[in-house]
Order: C-alpha cells, then structure tokens, then sequence
C-alpha cells in the first residue's frame, strides 16, 4: 500500500531565480538596439574573431553548450512532471483512488527544487550567450525580440500556476475548489509548454533558417521565422521526450527510495511509484522514433548537407551509440516488466515467453546498432573487399533499422501484455478465440512489417523505400491499440488478483536507474549532434560564427563533455532526491 | 547447470558470429563482434535473472567457488589463471600491432554548393538535367546511357570494375578501396546532386570532416566535360537497376 500522504510542502521552493531571469530579459532587450523592430532590417552581420569577447582560461564554447545542456536537462524534468502530475490527480479524481492523488503530490514535490535550478541554469545560459556571442544575440533578438515578451509572460504565468498548484494542493482538494486545482495544473502545463515552444523558435531558426533572404536580412514576418522548418517537430519531439525523461527520473526516484526502503509499506509505495513513473517513460517512449524521424527527415529536406552530415557523415558514429543506448533502454523496460511477473499471483504462467521475446528483442536490436560504414582492421577490409560487409551491409540501412525498431516496440508491448496478464484471468469462454485473435494479429504485424521493411526498402527505388516506413509504424500502432482493446474485452467479467506490490528484486530497480541515466546520456548526445550539424554557421548558411571555437571537435571530446555534464547533472538529481526525503522526513516529523 | 547453460548460449552465438568469416571467408568484424557479444552476453543474463530462483542458481557454483572453505584448491587455481590468462590475453594483442582503426565517413556531406566548369552549383535541388528524357524520350534517354557507358569503361572501369563492384584492375592496390555501385547500400541511398560533386570534385573535393579522406578518386572535372559527367551517373544508375534518390523523398 502506498503511504499516506504528507501535509505541506518543504520549504519556500522558487525564489530569486525567477527575479533572475527576469532581470537578464531585462537587460538582453536593453542591449539590442530598437531599430531592428523598425521596418527596415539589417542582413546578418559579418563577425571577425575580435566579436566575440574572451575570458582567459574559459572556453566560450563550453560554457554555453554545458549551461545550454544542464538548462534543458532540468527544463525537460520540469516541464514532463506537471504533465504526468495533472494526469494523474485526474485519474484520481476520475476513479475517485487517493492513491494517485498521493502519487502526484509526491511527483510534483520531487520537481520542486528542479524549478529553482531550470531557472538557475536557463539564466547561466542567456548570461553566457551574451556575454560570448553578443553579435549572434543581437542579431537573433532584432528577429525574434518580440517573442521575449511572450517568453517573460508564459515563465510569469508558469511560476504564479506552480506556486498556487503546489502550494494549494491541500486547500483545493474537495468539491469545485479540486476541479479549480485541476485547471490550475492545466495552465502550469500550457504555460510551461508555451515557454518551450519560444524557445525551440530561436533554436530551430539557427538550424533551418525562414523569414530571411540569403544574407539574412528579416522579411518582417517573424510567424514566418518563427514557423521555420524545424519548429513543429522539435516542439513535437522534445514535447513526447519531455514525459519520457520525467517519468524515468521519476522512476528512478522510486527505486533510489525503494532500495532505501525501511519497512514493507515503503517497499510497497515505492514499487507501485516506480511503476507508474516506468509506465509513463516507456508508453512516451514508444511514439518518439517516429517524432525523431519526422525531425530527422524534415532536417534532410531542408539540407542534404545536414542531412547527410547527420546520418551518414562524420555524426554517423554517435548515432550508433545512440541506438546503442536506446537499445539499453528497451532491454531495461523490458527486463523491468519480466520481474513485475512477480507481483502477480498468475505472473510465473509467462515466464517461459520471456526467453522468445528477449530473442527478438535483442536481435532487433543488434540490427538496430549496426553500422552501415563498419569499423575494419585492414585485414578485414581486404577479406570483405571494401567500406561495406555483404552480410551486415544491409542491416546498416534505414529499412532495417525501421524495420527493428518496430518489432523492439511490438515485443516490448507484449511484454506488457503478458505483465498485465499476471494479475488477471479471463474465464470467459470465448477466450481462447480472443488469445488467437492476439496471435494472428501479431503474427500478421510481423509478416507486414518485415515484408515492407525487406521488398520496399531493398527492392524498389527510394520514394517506396521512405514512404514504407509510415505503413510499418501504422501496423505497429494499429496491433497496440487493437491488442488493448481485446485485452480490455478478455478482461470483463475475469479473475483479478491485486499486484503484491513492493514484490520485486532489487535488481529490477537498477533496470529504472538505467534507464533515466540512458535518456539523460542520450539527451546531451543527439542535442549536441543536432546542434553541430550546424558546423561553422552560428545561423546555418546564413551567419557565420567566426569565434576561435568555430570548429567541429573530435567525437571523444564530445563524447567527454556529453558525459561529463551527465555526472554532474545526475550527482544534483541525486541531491534533490536526497533533498526529498529530508522533505519527507521533516513533513512526516510535522505530522506525528 | 545453468551457469553452464549460460556459457553454451553465449558461445552458440558467438560461433554463430564468427561462422562467416570461417566458413565464407566474410568475416564479421571483430569491433561489431564485441559490440554483439556485449549485448548478447547481457540479454542472456538478464533472461536468467527474471526471478530469484534463476539468478540465484546461476551465480551458486560462483558464489561457492568464492566463498565454499572446501573449494580453496580451486579458488587458488582461478586466482592464478585469471591474471595468467588476461596476460596472455594482452601479450597476443600487443605482440602483432595493427594499425589503428579509422572512423572514415565513407559518405561524408557534400558542400551546399560547388565550384566547376566556371560556375557554381547549387547542390540542394540539382537535378541531372538528363533524367527528364527517361520519360519524355526514352530512345533518347537510352542512347544517353550507353553514351554513359563508354565514358564509363574509358574512364572509370580501371577502378570501379567491369561489374562496377568496386573490383576494378587497381582496386587492390588501393585503401580506401573504390566504391561498388552495386547493391541497394551505396549510390541507391544518394542524389544524383551527390555522385555529381563526388566525380567532378574528386578525393581532392572531400571535406575534412570524417578523415582521413585519402580517396585517390581523382576531379573528373579535368577530364571530362559537363554532360559526360551527367551521362556516366545515367549508365551507373541504369547497369546496377538501381534508381537515385530523388529530392520528393
């Protein structure tokens, strides 16, 4: 059983942040000169290595991309939790369970600190922009200025909704006062969701240019600038990302507190957390390819130079570790799932399916990680006879890699299905029709996707090869849904036995410490490839960055930096967790 | 038992890893073999673990080796065989070096625009201007292609092969070997625009980025004129039957 919930929250949670960056907005609009808001507009300027001021001993570059990734790491913390927080109080309210009320008061009360620390860092960042790139700020701020002003009012609006949602929690939990709660919540999600979409604008304006002619000189149009190419999938992407990361910081809270757990109704309370933090990560998880591949192939139309420097260029090999990474994460939100056979008392039924997914699982994704250009000792490139194995060479291709990804989403669903199977028993008699429905509907889905993926993608030209990718994710999506609703059906009128939550191994718990560790690695990763494919241009093909530091660096410092920022960032997430339970002492102190 | 079970799946599959290059002469690489057999390794694991009965019985002859008073003897032996063998291990490694592995972008990014023939282009949106005649013209378009051919086996031939699979006359003597046009995993996954800058540009045309770039592909744009150059991607996309991508995909 989960425990009873806590009165008050630790502490005054925001507090000179907010006044922070304010005061930074204040001071960047008053940098920039108001002539560029006039009609007419200068093209981008012509920046020498003197543009760009120095401090000895820093690195300009490496402040901004550590502030840059530090600001987003919290920000996608803080702007997923409210989602899934909302949701949940909804549910609770809906089912009228306490338990998903106590649930979202916790996830919000985790955040908390993180508010103060998105707005630290977001502030770090705006202060290192302008301190070292003052002729890119200014030039972005004569384009985009105006939408400083909707970015100040949606962080006013975003802190005046959390305070009243957090620290109205318990004055507004009956009758209308709650369902006021709710829309409260709501606006925190609008509001927060607001500030992100600004703020893509700016990023994505870098990468696809619009609203300007070839020198850079602005159209006067700024929806035009703003609605760049890129825009709408990255607000897509990092939307869907967002509730994926929160949940799995969330869940690795849960283990963190469940490996520290003193008595069986901790235990219980953490296992039951974890799991629906998990829940949410991977049920994001499994649309985001397709928002990734949406963004990916929108930066390809845009430039085949970017395109290619993406995917098949030098950034080709972090992509491999990408996949590697989000291969780890399958496994892990699999393997997590396999021990929740446990908790239910009809679970051991299944585990003899385990070892058939864990096979295509596992085999999709070696063929997901499979690099296209392999990396040969000269021996071997003699014996293969070139760049490209004929057996593996294949695999190396985007038909593959869609094709695996598929059936990594297809298998881990049915994991799901069968952890969802262990509590219950259908006893009606028509079951084993609705069991052989499921079959032929998953069997139908993995002749279909690997039809498409093998004869489209290896024996018709390109236009069928992209263009069979939307009909594999349609079959995928299509067996999910399908497959829910036969559960649904199987389950009305059945046996239904409480999980014995709190009934997992401890080893289960690190597959959720994985798990948030593989998206934050990932995160700092792809946001460093996106931003580089940028190469030498501060605003591609438009304004060159002429600063020392306009150089691609080597994947091992990348890889460095990337890491680095990860420790550091997870060691604060540690500390906020350690941070909540001192919260949750003192309040559980108030409360005896 | 299933500490031995775990041991004979994972050498299962690392024979079947290796099997290509003993039975074939196609060796899987052995960067992409430990890539495999990490992930592999672990999945087994995992599976093996799912409850407590399972991990606790396979790591038992472990745990007893370690821990058993009555096992010293062969605790003793393992402590010694460990650090024997990882020794051995090094010393074979070390003792024939190779040269190091080079992450080479066999496709790196073409630049937006190129210089040739005295003027530029502009390399998003480049379409061959001969491909409209596969439609409007098709005798024509044919004649294009075999006119491609000839350019094809004068020139390119020596490198690229008869079969243009990259086993030409020289290809031996060359690292990086030339690139085969066969097959749906080279000039299928490109633009006309791409094989355009790669003839004309040349190894000298590469970027920098992904090096070494050592291409011994040399500016075409020396030897060949403009429509020569359009010709020979007509014949190459047509011998292999494979189609370019276009800029709609």
């Amino acid at each position: 059983m989960p425990l009873p919930m806590k009165k008050g929250p630790p502490g005054n949670a925001l507090s000179s942040p907010a006044l922070i960056i304010g005061i930074l907005f204040l001071a960047a609009s008053a940098l920039f000169p108001s002539e560029s808001y006039g009609s007419a507009y200068a093209p981008a300027p012509l920046l020498g290595p003197g543009d760009y001021p120095s401090v000895k001993g820093l690195s300009p570059r490496l402040a901004v991309w550590l502030a840059a990734q530090m600001h987003v790491w919290f920000a996608a913390f803080v702007l997923a939790v409210p989602i899934f927080v909302v949701i949940l109080e909804f549910i609770g309210v809906v089912k009228k369970d306490a338990r998903y009320d106590r649930v979202a008061y916790e996830f919000l009360r985790v955040s908390i600190t993180a508010f103060s620390l998105t707005a630290i860092t977001g502030g770090m960042l705006l202060g290192a922009l302008i301190v070292f790139y003052p002729g890119l700020m200014r030039y972005l701020a004569s384009i985009f200025g105006p939408t400083a002003i909707f970015y100040a009012l949606f962080f006013l609006l975003e802190t005046a909704a959390l305070y009243t949602y957090y620290y109205g929690w318990k004055r507004m939990a009956e009758g209308r006062s709650k369902l006021l709660h709710l829309a409260v919540g709501l606006g925190l999600n609008i509001s927060g969701t607001g500030l992100m979409f600004v703020a893509n604008a700016w990023v994505t304006f870098m990468m696809t240019p619009s609203g300007v002619d070839g020198a850079g000189v602005f159209s006067g149009n700024l929806w035009e600038a703003v609605n760049n190419h890129l825009w709408s999938p990255m607000n897509l992407h990092r939307f869907i990302a967002n509730i994926a990361y929160g949940g799995s910081i969330v869940g690795a809270y849960a283990a963190y507190r469940f490996l520290g757990a003193s008595n069986e109704e901790e235990r219980a309370h953490y296992d039951w957390m974890g799991y629906t933090a998990s829940l949410i990560a991977i049920g994001a998880l499994l649309p985001l390819p397709f928002a990734g591949y949406w963004l990916t192939a929108e930066i390809y139309a845009f430039s085949q130079q970017m395109g290619i420097t993406l995917m098949g260029g030098v950034f080709a090999w972090l992509f491999i570790i990408q996949a590697v990474i989000i291969g780890a994460l399958f496994l892990a939100a699999n393997y997590y799932l396999w021990c929740g056979f446990g908790r239910g008392a009809y679970g051991d039924a299944y585990i003899k399916y385990v070892k058939y997914i864990a096979l295509v699982v596992a085999a999709s994704f070696l063929v997901w990680f499979t690099p296209h250009t392999l990396i040969l000792t000269p021996s071997e490139a003699r014996a293969i006879g070139g760049q490209y194995h004929p057996y593996l060479g294949p695999l190396g291709l985007m038909p593959a890699k869609n094709t695996a990804v598929n059936m990594m989403l297809l298998f881990t669903f049915l994991s799901f299905i069968l952890y969802r199977r262990a509590h219950r028993r259908p006893v009606a008699a028509w079951v084993k029709y609705w069991n052989a429905l499921q079959a032929g509907l998953f069997t139908a889905a993995v002749a279909n996707i690997s039809f498409l993926g093998v004869y489209y993608g290896y024996f018709t030209n390109t236009v069928y090869k992209v263009a069979s990718s939307v009909p594999q994710v349609a079959t995928t999506l299509f067996v999910i849904v399908a497959c829910l609703v036969i559960e649904w059906l199987m389950g009305r009128g059945g046996k239904r036995e409480d999980f014995k939550w709190g009934r997992m191994p401890e080893r289960s718990q690190y597959a959720l410490i994985l798990i948030a560790v593989s998206f934050t690695w990932l995160m700092g990763l792809m946001g460093f490839v996106r931003s580089a494919i940028r190469q030498h241009w501060h605003v591609y093909s438009i304004m060159k960055d002429a600063s020392a530091e306009a150089f691609t660096p080597s994947i091992a410092y990348a890889a460095k930096v990337v890491s680095t920022g990860t420790i550091v960032f997870l060691a604060i997430v540690v500390f906020i967790f350690w941070l909540g339970g001192m919260g949750q002492g003192s309040e559980a102190g108030k409360d005896g | 038992m299933r500490l031995f079970k775990f041991i004979a799946i994972n050498l299962f599959f690392y024979a079947l890893l290796k099997a290509p290059g003993l039975l074939a002469g196609k060796p899987i690489p052995s960067s992409v073999i430990t890539m495999y057999m990490f992930f592999i390794v672990v999945t087994v694991l995992l599976v093996m673990t799912i409850t407590d009965e399972g991990a606790n019985e396979l790591f038992a002859p472990l745990r007893s080796l370690l821990e058993d008073p009555s096992r010293s003897l062969a605790r003793n032996i393992l402590f010694v065989l460990l650090p024997i063998g990882a020794a051995l291990s090094v010393y074979y490694s070390a003792a024939e070096p190779a040269p190091p592995f080079e992450l080479r972008s066999a496709h790196p990014a073409p630049p937006g625009a190129v210089r040739a023939y005295g003027k530029a282009y502009e390399l998003d949106g480049l379409e061959n201007p001969l491909r409209p005649l596969e439609r409007e013209d098709p005798a024509a378009f044919k004649e294009m292609v075999r006119e491609g051919g000839e350019v094809y086996f004068r020139n390119c031939l020596f490198c690229h092969g008869a079969k243009l699979d990259g086993r030409g006359h020289y290809a031996h003597a060359m690292d990086p070997l030339p690139m085969p046009f066969t097959g749906s995993d080279t000039i299928a996954q490109l633009k006309e625009s791409y094989l355009f800058w790669r003839i004309v540009r040349g190894g000298p045309g590469l970027p920098r980025e992904g090096g070494p770039n050592i291409s011994a592909m040399p500016a075409w744009e020396d030897e060949l004129t403009e429509e020569e150059v359009w010709k020979v991607i007509l014949f190459i996309y047509d011998y292999t039957g494979n189609r370019p991508r276009s800029w709609k995909d």
